[in-house]
């Protein structure tokens, strides 16, 4: 028999707060190039599972494998190192810094105290620069303050320093939360067109979208994978219908 | 050259800055102030290289710390433990006199000697070396802020715990050097410090060499924060403190970061310790606790917790205003102080600083508005007309 090879790889994970298991025997593997989405009503673990695989939250049984690295136990820097970035569900940036700078931090050269004092703005670093802020239309809002940015720009932006450290998996919880239509549109094709040669992992509550990006869809409900399949398996699926679609 | 310029100078801008604060300490203080009070700057001087590390550790890196009377009584320590052996030899030296039929144990500090100690304890050998008191200056306090550093932000300990944390350790050294009279002079401190390296610093002319000297090392200090938090660190100090986690999850290892401005903030605190003890002469307990600790941080906020420049005015002002209302009007000081702090840190968070920066264009406009030739309305005209 062969065994398809995986990129992320979820093992019987669970975590428990206080005896409440917010993500609770969960198996899950992603391959390389897939775009994964994972819906479910709120209060499902969705967050939490993202929380797990970036180390935000160590779980209490169970196991993270992402291209043949346990991560299980490593601290979040070492994740990310692995390659594995995460983008928070209310825009992550630096407000007081401009769209330069916030992703020129996200840069991986200088990851050290010392590394950061000595760094040089070199000129593959500006032009990685220029290119990711092309990638996230914000390419002439470079000198911008990051506060100053409308919500769906926001959103961009964290992905786009998400992308300076060419990572390998993206997680990104609800993407598209507060965009307008047009941003959505702009966001599935950002998200299309990055997640080429990555696997993702993306929450996300409306549906249109989840359609126009999504490889395979996992649902999750009350900490466990309810279903698992392609979008239109899903919607015909009468579990789903009655915790989640049917709302 | 040019990058240095704008990272250790900051520009044309910080330039200005730097020169009218270097031409009022180097050039009008020392003209207009009579030696007592000259003195009295340079002993504020040395409580704004705190105010200065403050606002790298706390106005860009978020960390409050209420303990930094910690690292500037270590550096003070240092200093005057070097001069206090120097001051006991020379004493040693002078057979015969009153002073040294007082002392049973010859050549030791004198406050040792009134505490049945026969021997000087290990830990005050290295103190008979400058070159080892100078690196013991700054190794001591940060070697300590880094193990302050590791055991709390390794922890996520941070925000007011920290700074609660800081303050007790900040109490706990004040108990630790009251306690232990025959190795730190206790209550009363390290007193009757005169010569360092055979030099009379109790001269009105070793006074004002000391006032110089302390100018030298606050511009010092200002350069070299320029430096760093013109560089990518200074950013990612800034990034640590508005978004932690977006740090950590971009792949750096934020309590490190933490650490390592928390121990330059040390290591510069120490500096104005030891600038401290030579412009004063003594070293005490008292100046280490936490009441100097809130002062320092007061300096800062006052000063404008995200200029370097901005700490020293900061400093200035508040201590003069402390000396003054002390002399005049002791009662009222502490309310005073208490409106400082709460309308700086609610109406004017940017301090002094912001003042200046935005006020004075400000008032510059308003000037050349109201003062100026009849409004420019033709010129603009003119300009239309020479359009095609
Ligand atoms: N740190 C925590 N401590 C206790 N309970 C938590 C913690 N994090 C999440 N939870 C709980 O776990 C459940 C799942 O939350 P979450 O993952 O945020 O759901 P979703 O993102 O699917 O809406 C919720 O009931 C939430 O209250
Ligand atoms: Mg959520």
């Amino acid at each position: 028999m062969i065994y398809p090879h995986f990129a992320l790889e979820l093992e019987e994970l669970t975590v428990s707060f206080d005896g409440f298991k917010a993500v609770n025997g969960v198996t899950l593997y992603v391959s390389k190039d897939e775009l994964r989405v994972i819906i479910g009503p709120n209060g499902a673990g969705k967050t939490t599972l993202l929380d797990l695989i970036c180390g935000r939250t160590k779980p209490t049984d169970g196991k993270i494998t992402f291209m043949d690295k346990t991560l299980t136990r490593l601290p979040e820097q070492e994740i990310v190192r692995a390659g594995v970035v995460r983008k928070f569900q209310t825009p992550s940036i630096y407000p007081k810094l401009t769209v330069f700078e916030n992703l020129e931090i996200s840069h991986p050269k200088g990851r050290t105290a010392f590394g950061a004092i000595f760094f040089r703005r070199t000129s593959d670093v500006v032009d990685r620069i220029h290119e990711v802020a092309k990638e996230i239309y914000l390419a002439d809002l470079l000198e911008t303050e990051a506060e100053k940015l409308s919500h769906g720009q926001k959103q961009w932006l964290e992905i786009g320093m998400l992308l300076m450290a060419d990572p390998q998996l993206l997680l990104l919880d609800e993407p598209v939360a507060g965009m307008s239509v047009r941003e959505r549109e702009q966001t599935a094709e950002l998200l299309r067109r990055i997640c080429k040669g990555r696997s993702a992992v993306v929450i996300e509550h409306d549906m249109k979208f989840v359609r126009r990006i999504a490889d395979k869809v996992t649902v999750m409900h009350q900490g466990k994978v309810l279903a698992e399949g392609p979008m239109d398996d899903i919607e015909k699926d009468p579990r789903v219908v009655e915790v989640y679609l049917g709302h | 050259m040019n990058t240095l310029y704008r990272s250790m100078l900051g520009g044309r801008s910080g330039l200005i800055g730097l020169a009218i604060l270097a031409g009022l300490l180097l050039i009008v203080f020392p003209l207009l102030l009579e030696p007592f009070r000259l003195n009295m700057m340079g002993k504020y001087l040395s409580l704004a290289f705190v105010a200065i590390a403050l606002v790298m550790c706390w106005g860009y890196g978020g960390i409050m710390s209420l303990g930094q009377g910690l690292f500037w009584g270590l550096g003070g320590y240092c200093m005057a433990a070097f001069l206090k052996l120097e001051a006991a030899r020379n004493i040693a030296s002078e057979a015969g006199t009153d002073q040294i039929k007082a002392l049973s144990t010859v050549g030791l500090p004198d406050f040792m000697d009134w505490n049945q100690i026969t021997e000087l304890p290990w830990f005050w050998y290295p103190f008979k070396s400058f070159p080892l008191t100078l690196a013991l200056m700054i190794v001591v306090p940060t070697v300590i802020a880094y193990i302050i550093g590791t055991a709390m932000f390794k922890r996520r300990v941070g925000g007011v715990y920290f700074a609660i944390i800081t303050q007790a350790l900040c109490w706990a050294m004040e108990i630790l050097f009251v306690t232990r009279q025959g190795w730190t002079g206790g209550i009363n401190g390290i007193t009757d410090l005169r010569t360092l390296l055979g030099w009379d610093i109790r001269t009105p002319s070793a006074q004002s060499s000391i006032y110089f000297m302390t100018v030298v090392g606050i511009l010092v200090c200002i350069v070299l924060g320029r430096w760093l938090l013109n560089s990518k660190f200074g950013r990612l100090l800034v990034a640590v403190r508005d978004m932690e986690d977006r740090v950590r999850f971009s792949g750096y290892d934020v309590a490190n970061l933490k650490t390592t401005v928390f121990c330059i903030a040390a290591a510069m605190s120490a500096v104005g310790g030891a600038f401290f003890v030579l412009n004063v002469g003594f070293m005490s307990p008292k100046l280490v606790t936490i009441e100097p600790s809130i002062y320092m941080v007061i300096f800062c906020a006052v000063g404008g917790r995200m200029s370097l420049i901005g700490a020293v005015y900061g400093t200035l002002a508040v201590s003069y205003g402390r000396t003054f209302f002390s002399e005049e009007f002791p009662a009222l000081w502490y309310f005073l102080m208490g409106s400082v702090f709460i309308l700086v840190t609610m109406v004017f968070p940017d301090g002094l600083a912001g003042a200046a920066t935005r006020g004075v264009p400000a008032a510059w406009r308003w000037l050349t508005r109201n003062f100026r030739e009849p409004p420019p309305a033709p010129a603009t005209a003119a300009v239309k007309e020479a359009q095609p």
